[in-house]
């Protein structure tokens, strides 16, 4: 449920949804979102949903907030089916070509390399978000030994593919971009496709994923 | 078909193709883009009698020289731009909201823009551009839209795919108008910051730092004091949206501005003053005024019909 509407602006509602990170709330934010896109509302240019806000903007030459936010009060959310959530599996290369933070993170968790990696691969995570930068998932939860800072000063590059875990969440850098996330290994997929006119996003709000791990090699032929 | 082309002899600074820009991407990591400054961008279109939505050549400070491969065609240039026109035998100052016929050699040389940031210019008829997600505008953080997702370069051609027929001589008399105040709307999380944070932040003058992008205009000033938290969780983000990261100094998010973020919303810039926030430049003074939802909607609505009376005059 929305716990309040107020105006972002002159041309957004930003919707609370509360202000706690769990997978209730936000699957209130997903399902409302995805809600609100099927109605294609007039007026309406574009939908952010985060953890826990949905950010509704609309075009202020054929609209307003309160002629938005009592089209969404008086929405009903239960009319759309919500079946669209995918699973799905991520390999990922954790040589240390790829873990480009590894020891870091040995150091602030207090654990070894093994162990983290164990933690980490063959359990469901799911999308919160996306975003940031096209396609970047937010993808949780971590388990609470495995959760650590950003970078006290972050990476002018982080090289496209990567995997990196910041708190609660993990993420994948879809193309190069500056970024603070601790870097863990590195995925062939193609998380993010440009040239796809639809759906370019491998990975949406809703869907799980699980990573799974492979070596050096598998990499190297993963797109052959 | 190929209909002539320009050639890039100096690219500019920051000379990207730029159209309405992309809706409904937010959700996936997208901005909107666009022309900066939406006003200047359909007057240029209408000068040229081309549909208004159609790509221009946007560029900031120093502009693009180009030289003219071709037939004839009629090119006009909008903001506030100190501009030549080069031909065989004689050079032209140009002017600003006047169509210029350019023929086979002719060069086209924007020197600058002047006290202001961003200009405009656009051809009667139509470049031969690729769309991406439903335009032509260039992100070139995220690499999407025409030529790559990249600035023009030094060398590059730009084909013409359409020449419009009609090359009658066009000239509407409009100055820019220059604001220091920005009106602003109070942001979601402005209790955030202490009672001096606030005073400074509708009270003092701020600076534009050099650091300004189409991304986002960086300010420096007095410190805005937050005294309760200097993140927030991650949610999304708009142009205008003004964000305060710890250090106390604002940022400003324009049309390219990352879909996200997690620093507290000290407020909004209201619509009506987004085309004319964009062009002030770096090192000029900015100060902001705080206004209500309710006000910001009725001048918008009266800047739009401005807007509109000057293109319905063309």
């Amino acid at each position: 449920m929305i716990k309040n509407i107020s105006n972002l602006g002159d041309a957004a509602l930003y919707c609370d949804f509360g202000i706690e990170v769990n997978r209730n709330i936000n699957s209130e934010v997903i399902k409302y979102f995805k809600a609100i896109k099927e109605k294609n509302i007039e007026g309406i240019n574009n939908l952010t949903p985060s953890y826990n806000k949905l950010i509704i903007s609309f075009d202020l030459s054929v609209t307003n907030y309160s002629e938005i936010k009592d089209k969404i009060e008086k929405l009903n959310i239960n009319e759309v089916p919500n079946n669209s959530n995918k699973k799905l599996e991520i390999p990922v290369c954790c040589d240390t070509s790829f873990s480009l933070d590894i020891e870091r993170l040995e150091k602030k968790l207090n654990s070894s390399k093994q162990k983290i990696l164990e933690n980490f691969f063959n359990k469901e995570y799911f999308c919160y978000m996306t975003g940031f930068i096209a396609g970047m998932p937010f993808l949780g939860d971590l388990d609470q030994n495995m959760r650590a800072q950003r970078l006290e000063t972050p990476r002018v590059k982080v090289p496209k593919g990567s995997v990196g875990l910041t708190e609660q969440f993990a993420n994948i850098y879809t193309f190069e971009s500056p970024g603070g996330w601790n870097i863990i290994g590195n995925t062939p997929l193609v998380v993010f496709d440009s040239t796809k006119e639809k759906e370019p996003n491998l990975i949406n709000p809703g869907d799980t994923v699980i990573f799974k791990p492979i070596t050096l090699d598998q990499y190297k032929n993963y797109n052959e | 078909m190929n209909k002539g082309y320009f050639e890039i002899i100096r690219a500019g600074i920051n000379t990207t193709f730029q159209d309405l820009g992309r809706k409904n991407l937010y959700h996936i990591g997208i901005p909107f883009s666009g022309a900066m400054d939406s006003r200047n961008f359909l007057l240029a279109n209408k000068i040229v009698g081309n549909k208004l939505d159609l790509p221009v050549i946007e560029f900031a400070y120093q502009g693009p020289l180009l030289m003219f491969n071709g037939h004839k065609i009629n090119i006009v240039i909008t903001g506030d731009v100190i501009f030549k026109i080069r031909k065989k035998n004689n050079e032209i100052e140009g002017n600003c909201y006047e169509t210029y016929q350019i023929e086979q050699g002719d060069e086209i040389d924007i020197l600058s823009t002047n006290k202001s940031v961003y200009g405009y210019l656009a051809i009667s008829g139509e470049l031969d551009l690729k769309f991406q997600w439903g335009s032509c505008s260039v992100n070139t953080k995220a690499n999407i839209g025409s030529n790559e997702g990249k600035k023009l370069n030094n060398g590059q051609k730009i084909d013409i795919s359409k020449i419009n027929s009609n090359l009658e001589k066009k000239k509407i008399n409009y100055f820019n108008s220059k604001i220091e105040n920005i009106r602003v709307i109070k942001g979601t999380n402005f209790d955030y910051f202490s009672e001096e944070g606030k005073n400074n932040f509708f009270q003092k003058e701020f600076i534009v730092s050099k650091l300004s992008d189409r991304m986002g205009m960086r300010l420096e000033g007095p410190k805005i004091e937050n005294i309760v938290n200097t993140n927030i969780k991650s949610e999304g983000l708009l142009k205008g949206v003004i964000q305060v990261p710890a250090d106390g100094n604002p940022i400003i998010m324009l049309s390219d501005h990352g879909t996200i973020g997690g620093y507290p919303k000290i407020g909004v810039v209201a619509s009506v003053d987004y085309d004319r926030l964009v062009q002030i430049s770096p090192g000029s003074k900015i100060k902001f005024k705080e206004i209500e939802l309710s006000d910001a909607e009725t001048l918008f609505k009266l800047y739009e019909m401005e807007t509109q009376n000057l293109i319905s005059q063309i």
